[in-house]
């Protein structure tokens, strides 16, 4: 496999932006990294993963999507969708690769949503992946391998050496691009390395986590379930999870008068906002208890019923890391479950 | 001190001086507290908790509790019963429904703290005199006690419980803290290191609203930023100016009731020093209108809805405001 020694990563990385946008995950301070555009002298994270998940780079939490002008009895409706340009993600761990994949789900389905798709387009995402595990991850459950992790081109580390093995026509593009600073290698350490990230991801405390229970055919079985009510007991109706969450997409769309035109813009909801999918006629889901049971039917039920029994969740552990009331995906699976 | 409180609570229940039982329930982890209400003896015994890491302000669930029928035991740490005097004070909490049980306080950890020391895979926490004994998949690590507290313990400002039916432990003494000295760091800088500070600090909000919806201060049934009749309503910080002033204006609207517990920044996902704006008006309410906490007492008049002849002339802004 081709590998450039961890030595040389930061001339590879001072290429590849002097010639397009290039993201990576970094420390904003002590314990929280976060995607920034690398600029020379930056220095990739240690964390294992970034606080806010990666699908901001195809679903921002705000844009505008057009403009509206009045006058007199006109309406002037001025698309202001433009192509962006090419852009570089390195360092996107295997579960937050796999929630692209959940995300084309919903916005790349006709009508594609042509915000969505010009990011994705122009988006190379570059995978690393895990060697060393926390205890919050679960991405086994839906199986995720996060010793070999999707995206455009895998990534790997073996302690000396980045390993590059391009997955698709833009990936193999990218490794091309940067072939001057690439060399055949060995793969024998990187195995060892592999089997060792493997024997860690059998051994963690959720390990034998199953989606076995759940699936589109459970909305009977749980709907009305009593659980339902002392799980969302504590809830405090915040956003934390969804916001965190890779696989979280849900949307409003509002008009914002700027006093010299309408802008209309969309930004992230939250299922566990009390406003959530508020319409004329009111609000469907009136308690938290429901808000609540949206988002983990959502993921659990709903959403494999309609994506051939693909799930919401990827198992990153983002919202068992950030409630703060500590509820999470986790819990509601096993509550829900025992009999 | 847990196995004493499940022990009253259990009497308690049994002899149906409560309903109920608010306090917290154990996780999948170490760290990863719930606050809970429990009915019964098997439950008390299955799921209580009350360790290093039960920093959770059960207060604000006590709004909607006493709003149902019976009686509920209230497990209290000092900092929490601030809370609970200054919701009883805005008629929030009914008081008859709560028997308060006042616990001893912390200092409770931070389990983020320990997660950027760069240890993972946490399978368990155990305080050896002052030293953290960290069990991880990596094998056992430790780090000084300390150096795991949370933000809100690290300048905690009283060990008093000023509400109380019965305590478990004894009571302590308000301290003299150390609390106001990132506020008065700021108020030393320029304007524009100040400025420069806070967007920094700001422009990491996600509007998440975890700081607005733990908050005890924060009650309001319908907040104006999620009611689209009040025309400021808002779900994302579509720019700068959103950003800062969604943080500063519910700072102005708990100042005077905010009691400095310290949950804001608890909860926030991004580390930002929520709490440092509502110290700033705690503090120059201490020095314009004299000495004062929230929740200190439930019957008292709070300065800014108050007057005084000899309180500070709206001026004072004017004149403080000079560089």
């Amino acid at each position: 496999m081709q590998k450039i020694s961890k030595s040389r990563l930061y001339e590879l990385f001072d290429a590849v932006a002097a010639k397009q946008d290039l993201y990576i995950p970094t420390d904003r301070e002590e314990g929280a990294a976060e995607y920034k555009k690398y600029e020379s002298g930056m220095k990739l994270t240690k964390e294992l993963n970034t606080v806010r998940s990666a699908k901001d780079f195809f679903f921002p939490q705000t844009e505008n999507l057009a403009e509206f002008r009045l006058e007199g009895k006109n309406i002037e409706v001025k698309d202001i969708r433009e192509e962006c340009d090419d852009f570089v993600i390195f360092g996107v761990r295997a579960c937050d690769a796999k929630s692209f994949t959940i995300l084309d789900k919903v916005f790349l389905c006709e009508p594609v949503d042509s915000f969505y798709k010009n990011r994705r387009d122009h988006g190379t995402v570059i995978t690393m992946a895990c060697t060393r595990p926390a205890e919050t991850c679960f991405c086994k459950t839906f199986g995720i391998d996060p010793t070999v992790p999707g995206g455009d081109v895998s990534c790997f580390d073996d302690g000396e050496n980045i390993f590059f093995l391009a997955n698709t026509e833009k990936g193999e593009k990218f490794v091309e691009s940067i072939s001057a600073f690439l060399e055949d290698g060995d793969t024998d350490k990187l195995m060892e390395v592999q089997t060792r990230a493997r024997e860690i991801m059998g051994k963690l405390p959720l390990a034998n986590l199953s989606t076995g229970n759940f699936g589109g055919d459970k909305l009977n079985e749980y709907f009305n379930s009593d659980k339902w009510a002392e799980l969302s007991e504590a809830c405090i109706g915040c956003g934390t999870c969804t916001f965190v969450c890779p696989t979280c997409q849900c949307y409003d769309i509002k008009d914002f008068n700027t006093g010299h035109g309408i802008k209309r813009f969309r930004c992230w909801d939250s299922c566990m906002y009390s406003d959530f999918t508020k319409m004329a006629h009111g609000n469907p889901r009136l308690t938290q208890l429901e808000r609540f049971r949206q988002r983990f039917m959502h993921k659990l039920v709903y959403f494999p019923a309609n994506n051939d029994g693909e799930f919401g969740c990827v198992g990153c552990g983002r919202c068992l890391a950030k409630c703060p009331i500590s509820m999470n995906i986790v819990k509601v699976m096993k509550a829900l479950e025992a009999k | 001190m847990q196995e004493a409180m499940i022990k009253r609570a259990k009497e308690l229940l049994a002899d149906g001086s409560v309903d109920r039982v608010i306090g917290w329930k154990r996780g999948e982890f170490a760290y990863d507290i719930t606050p809970a209400v429990f009915t019964s003896a098997e439950e008390l015994d299955r799921d209580f908790v009350c360790d290093d890491f039960t920093a959770a302000n059960v207060s604000k669930y006590l709004v909607k509790e006493t709003q149902k029928e019976g009686k509920v035991l209230a497990f209290l740490k000092p900092c929490d019963t601030y809370s609970f005097n200054q919701l009883v004070k805005e008629h929030r909490i009914d008081r008859e429904k709560v028997y308060v049980i006042g616990i001893e306080g912390g200092p409770k950890l931070d389990i983020e703290k320990i997660r950027a020391k760069g240890i993972t895979g946490i399978l368990g926490v155990r305080n050896e005199d002052y030293t953290l004994k960290i069990e991880t998949i990596y094998g056992t690590q430790t780090m000084p006690f300390y150096e795991a507290v949370l933000g809100k313990c690290a300048s905690c400002k009283s060990k008093k419980h000023v509400v109380f039916d019965e305590l478990i432990g004894e009571d302590g003494d308000v301290l003299d803290s150390n609390r106001f000295e990132m506020v008065e760091k700021l108020e030393n800088m320029t304007a524009q290191e100040r400025f420069d500070f806070w967007r920094d600090q700001l422009s990491k909000c996600i509007r998440c609203n975890a700081c607005r919806n733990v908050c005890p201060a924060c009650t309001c049934e319908n907040c104006v930023f999620d009611n689209p009749k009040s025309g400021i309503d808002n779900k994302a910080p579509a720019d700068s100016f959103e950003e800062n002033m969604f943080h500063i204006i519910r700072a102005f609207h708990v100042a005077g009731r905010c009691t400095d517990c310290g949950e804001c920044s608890r909860v926030c996902p991004q580390h930002i020093p929520l709490h440092l704006l509502n110290r700033k008006f705690i503090k120059d309410i201490n020095e314009l209108y004299g000495e004062y906490q929230a929740g200190a007492d439930t019957t008292s008049r709070a300065p800014l809805t108050d007057y005084n002849k000899d309180d500070c002339e709206p001026s004072i802004v004017h004149e403080r405001g000079v560089e």
